[in-house]
């Protein structure tokens, strides 16, 4: 198992029996959870290789009773941990030991769909598939779409600026969402952004969005919504090697398209998606890339016959229009499917989330293969190509001793592998716990120095969600990962171990 | 196009500027010195520290120095089929790239193509300590830490210099049209979210108070199909009429000295309750009024709409131009910018007077 809070982030010196006499005060008694049978679901989140029991579990279903708790855990100075629906990937929702991990599951109400102005206003707990259900009748939809979107909530959305495979055409979380009115560790109900397309002031939207936590709890989100495209079409093209599938990558953006989703696999995750949902991938290509054309039908027609001439001209050797909305769905079928596909053929799997420039590709595959080598795990790759995000799943058994930890050191390198090409050590999961030791490879020292500062602006005693998200200066000196600059190590007064 | 890295100097100045509490006044070409608030200090001039970095078309990304006239990105990107979405706009023709992120102003294609803050990648910037930072990226997708990249987008140079940027960028279209129609503007902005969420490429949406204006951009089979749907009247010169909207070079703009203001407002609503000659734009979620005006009064008005109202141009500098923000949202702001500028040497008080 591994290590996952330091000391350092352990500081807190929180008296249980105060704490709960105090939350017993601030909520229903319905919403307060302290046995450790009962506590036992949030020990992990969607990285459940990462376990920690909270001291109690808070339930809250008000605004005001999140406010209660958040004044006493500063008056006591108690962390505070915020929890969706727990599908992080990056550990971000990890509870604390010495805190209270705080469930905004009871908050699962759409309280408004604004057919007329394309907004609607959610509770944190809602569901993201949930709020494109609600604006369909409306011809409108949510346009963020995380593979976890059956699940995953919408204030968790906000907190990991979750993308999906629209990105590159729609954006991330942080272009989707228009507004939220969120509690400040002091208890303060704040509202920020708003209807009209910009704010007057800093665009603190932007600092929350993405922010794992670590500034304030969410309790309301206004999102844009979008009109479903009136038409769409999907192909499938098969190439005979990888660095080919890669440049014609660029060459379908070179050529002035931008799909809707282009998403890239390897072989291996190919032949695990075909042998799961039968999707009719070409067993043998070496990858293939899935590609969504939507908009009107007029300029559909003019994109598609390009494309499908510029595939040929890259080098695509099997070039496969879907037909029918049957077939559409099935050729993302096996896209979709490619995680549990991989979680058949392999005991577990660990995903990895980083992004690079994608003209890299070739290069950042070959080099991880060697990894994949050298450890003795097994890599297998699906990628939102358009975006350069790469999500290789190392294959491990948790049952084999130093498998994990195997996994775990070479999940770290490929991170790394991605920050020395120009890329970042994760596109769309968050540092959570996960990552926490990369971000020292990312980030020099007065970087991480800003980011104490910003988030101390918002939480002054540091205890939304400590320990996660941004390392200290002293575990990224211990990690052995500081940037040395002109020769001489940062901050000499840090002392070393 | 001068290209030079002074990045160093302009580091070590504002580092000087702390230590001796000199305020500091950040300028690139001077083109939007009217906006914000008046700021007092030493000039700290970025315009010599351009040059485009990297371009990478088929990535989507161009990273550019600050003082990087916008004028050469155009041509740059031109070069290569592409663009930047969010239209910047050049007031006499003049404007930086770092000017144009520290304001984030945004062009009429915001709406549908996203604003200045939206296609914001990455950058480098100096703090208020003098330290030379890089933040976010050159890739599309990046959740490292928080996103100071995108914060310092409208900051007006109050939490940092922005000396890099890296921006995501877009092919141009195929082509564009240009359509006038005879309707009233709460009428004509309705109808043309209709024909949006019909699939029409729509791309620009303005009403002068006479007309409205569509831009469509697209396919030509697709731009011919739209015109069939919309009718309308077709401007043979689509980009000097959008290009006039953009840069501010149409007479509502252009003539007289009277104070310009800008209030931003939620889709679809009905500002008939303000009164004036205006300009919508963004398809009516920006209002554009010339004239002399009660500043808390419009701002009330445009609270209760949903909006926020400014003085963007003219009018007293000295005093308040941006609408507060509610007083614990402030406190944030006093926070942050301590957390960045502590000596408070970066543009003193152009945003809000405390800051």
């Amino acid at each position: 198992m591994a290590t996952v809070y330091r000391q350092e982030d352990c500081a807190f010196a929180t008296d249980r029996d105060a704490l709960i006499e105090g939350l017993r005060e601030a909520l229903d008694d319905d919403n307060l959870l302290i046995d450790d049978e009962a506590m036992r679901p949030y020990e992990c989140d969607g990285l459940s290789a990462y376990r920690q029991m909270p001291l109690v579990v808070a339930l809250p279903s008000s605004v005001e009773e999140v406010q209660a708790v958040l004044r006493l855990c500063s008056r006591l100075h108690v962390p505070v941990v915020a929890r969706g629906s727990g599908t992080s990937l990056s550990a971000g929702s990890l509870p604390h030991p010495q805190g209270v991990l705080l469930s905004l599951s009871r908050f699962n109400q759409i309280l408004s769909v604004d057919d007329r102005r394309r907004i609607a206003k959610v509770q944190p707990g809602v569901r993201n598939l949930a709020i494109s259900e609600a604006a369909a009748p409306f011809g409108l939809y949510y346009a963020p779409d995380p593979s976890s979107q059956i699940t995953c909530s919408i204030g968790g959305n906000v907190a990991e600026n979750a993308g999906g495979v629209h990105c590159l055409k729609y954006g991330l979380t942080v272009h989707n969402v228009l507004s939220v009115t969120m509690l400040t560790m002091d208890g303060d109900l704040v509202t920020l952004g708003g209807e009209s397309l910009d704010s007057p002031g800093y665009d603190l939207m932007a600092a929350i969005t993405g922010s794992e936590g670590m500034l304030g709890v969410i309790v309301d989100v206004t999102v844009k919504l979008l009109p479903q495209p009136p038409a769409k079409e999907v192909l499938l093209a098969g190439f005979a090697d990888v660095e080919t599938a890669g440049n014609a990558v660029a060459g379908i953006i070179a050529a002035g398209i931008i799909p809707g989703g282009l998403e890239m696999m390897d072989n291996p995750a190919i032949r695990a998606a075909e042998d799961f949902v039968h999707a009719g991938y070409p067993v043998d290509a070496a990858a293939i890339l899935i590609c969504e054309l939507d908009g009107n039908p007029d300029e559909l027609r003019d994109q598609l016959e390009k494309l499908c001439t510029l595939l040929e001209e890259l080098g695509s050797n099997d070039i496969r229009v879907a037909q029918t909305p049957a077939e559409q769905a099935s050729f993302w079928a096996g896209r979709k499917a490619a995680f549990p596909a991989v979680g058949r053929i392999s005991p577990d799997y660990y995903c990895i989330d980083g992004t690079i420039p994608r003209k890299r590709l070739a290069e950042v595959l070959r080099r991880m293969q060697e990894l994949s080598d050298q450890y003795g795990q097994r890599v297998v790759n699906v990628f939102h190509a358009g975006d350069g995000n790469l999500h290789p799943l190392v294959l491990y058994d948790g049952n084999v001793p130093g498998e994990f930890e195997r996994t775990e050191e070479l999940g770290g390198k490929i991170l790394e592998l991605c920050v020395e090409v120009g890329g970042t050590v994760t596109g769309e999961h968050g540092v959570g716990m996960e990552k926490i030791n990369q971000m020292c490879v990312q980030f020099p020292p007065a970087e991480i120095e800003q980011f104490h500062a910003l988030k101390a602006a918002f939480d002054r005693h540091g205890l939304l969600n400590p320990g996660k998200a941004i390392p200290t200066l002293s575990r990224c000196a211990e990690f052995g990962a500081m940037h040395v600059h002109h020769g001489q190590l940062p901050h000499p007064d840090i002392p070393r171990f | 196009m001068t290209a030079s890295d002074i990045s160093q100097e302009l580091a070590a100045r504002v580092g000087d500027a702390a230590n001796a509490g000199t305020p500091l006044t950040i300028r690139g070409a001077g083109s939007k010195l009217f906006y914000g608030r008046r700021a007092d200090g030493e000039t700290l001039d970025l315009a010599p520290h351009a040059g485009i970095v990297n371009y990478e078309p088929t990535e989507l990304v161009l990273t550019a120095r600050a003082g990087t006239p916008l004028a050469d990105l155009d041509q740059a990107l031109a070069a290569e089929g592409q663009r930047m979405p969010f239209d910047p706009p050049r007031f006499q023709g003049a404007g930086t790239l770092g000017g144009a992120i520290a304001t984030g102003l945004s062009g009429p294609g915001r709406p549908w193509s996203g604003a200045a803050r939206d296609l914001v990648l990455g950058m480098r910037l100096i703090n208020g300590r003098g330290e030379h930072m890089r933040f976010g990226g050159e890739v599309m997708k990046n959740v490292a830490g928080y996103d100071v990249s995108r914060l310092m987008a409208g900051a007006l140079g109050t939490l940092g210099v922005l000396t890099e940027i890296s921006m995501k960028v877009l092919p141009r279209p195929d082509e564009e049209i240009c359509l006038s129609l005879d309707i009233t503007p709460t009428e004509g902005f309705q109808q043309t979210d209709q024909w949006f969420r019909g699939g029409m490429p729509i791309t620009g949406s303005a009403h002068d108070g006479e007309r409205l204006f569509l831009r469509l951009s697209g396919t030509a089979s697709s731009l011919k199909a739209a015109e069939q749907a919309i009718g309308g009247e077709r401007l043979a010169d689509v980009a000097g009429w959008w290009d006039a909207l953009r840069d501010h070079e149409h007479d509502f703009f252009a003539q007289g000295d009277q104070p310009l203001w800008r209030i931003s407002l939620p889709p679809l609503t009905d500002a008939s309750r303000i009164d004036g000659p205006r300009f919508y734009d963004w398809n009516g979620q920006q209002l554009w009024l010339r004239g002399n005006r009660d500043t808390s009064t419009l701002q009330q008005i445009a609270g209760e709409l949903g909006g926020h109202a400014m003085c963007f141009r003219g009018g007293d500098r000295s005093a308040d131009v941006f609408q507060p923000p509610a007083s614990p949202v402030l406190e944030l702001h006093r926070r942050l910018k301590q957390a960045f500028d502590p000596a408070g040497v970066l543009n003193p008080g152009r945003l809000y007077a405390d800051l």
